[in-house]
């Protein structure tokens, strides 16, 4: 692999990582607040 | 909105700063492209550090306030930390096969420490998962964060204590800092990307931070609610047993 390919790799996994970690807390959240309002409880954002 | 608005700058900030270490800033004679390695790589690494930082300080303030805010913080710590610390890993690995020839050496002291950090915050995470109790499993972590966090300092001193493929360290020199040796144009993509991954760290560090206290009052709303229907089955035995007597 040449140079370019590893800085490829390099940036690629670790942007790429901290956009699918984004979105599986976003996911996460979402889950937890919907379950916080069923629940019915003050559960909403916390400070 | 607050943080949405945050999140949106630090993905412009990710964005400039990478094309900028990508594509403007010329590549080194000596290492050539894989020198922009270094942007992601050490600003990985610093993320880490501040993150188990987070984690031992929040930890230590639990344990004399024992506020669960507190615990809340310490896990969005860890769980950043190891994830920029398995960043920091791959990016040193796709920068010293190409410039030291190796993925990998375990007689290297950087490396092998900043493994064992990631395993002993892997280990704090783990443990987590073995209370349901909040105090206790807060506690529990604090103590655990505090000793994991005696790593920090070694992986960061370890290559001046000891020798070995990696070089000296990129921060933590005044004079380096004062008169860098690298030309200005690579030290200013550093800062910027640095700037970047702070800016995306406090927002992760708020999202995770947030999910923690809501997954933590539905653990109570569950708790309160296993407790109201044993309560219910205990009456309700009561009752059928009286009639018995």
């Amino acid at each position: 692999m040449t140079a370019v390919g590893f800085v490829i790799a390099a940036y690629g996994v670790i942007l790429g990582g901290i956009c699918l970690y984004v979105a599986y807390l976003l996911r996460r959240l979402g889950i937890a607040r919907d379950a916080s309002r069923r629940v019915g409880g003050d559960l909403d954002e916390a400070p | 909105m607050k943080t949405r608005v945050l999140g949106f700058v630090a993905l412009i900030a990710v964005i400039g700063a990478s094309v900028n270490g990508l594509f403007v800033v010329p590549a080194d004679l000596n290492q050539g492209d894989a020198q922009r390695i270094m942007y992601v790589h050490v600003a990985s690494a610093w993320i880490a550090y501040a993150s188990f930082g987070v984690t031992a300080l929040a930890g230590l303030g639990y344990l004399i306030w024992r506020d669960l805010r507190l615990d809340a913080l310490a896990l969005a710590g860890a769980e950043v930390g190891v994830i920029f610390t398995a960043f920091a890993i791959w990016g040193g690995m796709m920068w010293g096969r190409p410039v030291w020839g190796v993925y990998w050496q375990w007689e290297d002291p950087r490396l092998t420490t900043t493994a064992l950090l990631l395993a002993l915050y892997i280990g704090y995470l783990l443990l987590r998962r073995l209370t349901d109790d909040p105090a206790r499993r807060a506690a529990r972590a604090a103590v655990v964060g505090l000793i994991a966090a005696v790593d920090i300092p070694i992986v960061h001193f370890s290559v001046i204590w000891w020798r070995g493929l990696h070089q000296g360290p990129t921060f933590g020199d005044p004079a380096k800092v004062l008169n860098p040796s690298a030309p200005l144009q690579f030290v200013l993509a550093l800062l910027a990307m640095l700037a970047a991954f702070t800016l995306v760290w406090v927002y992760l560090l708020i999202r995770r931070y947030q999910l923690a206290r809501i997954e933590w009052r539905l653990e109570e709303a569950a708790r309160r609610g296993r407790i109201a229907a044993a309560r219910g089955s205990a009456l309700g035995a009561a009752s059928v047993e009286e009639p018995a007597r």
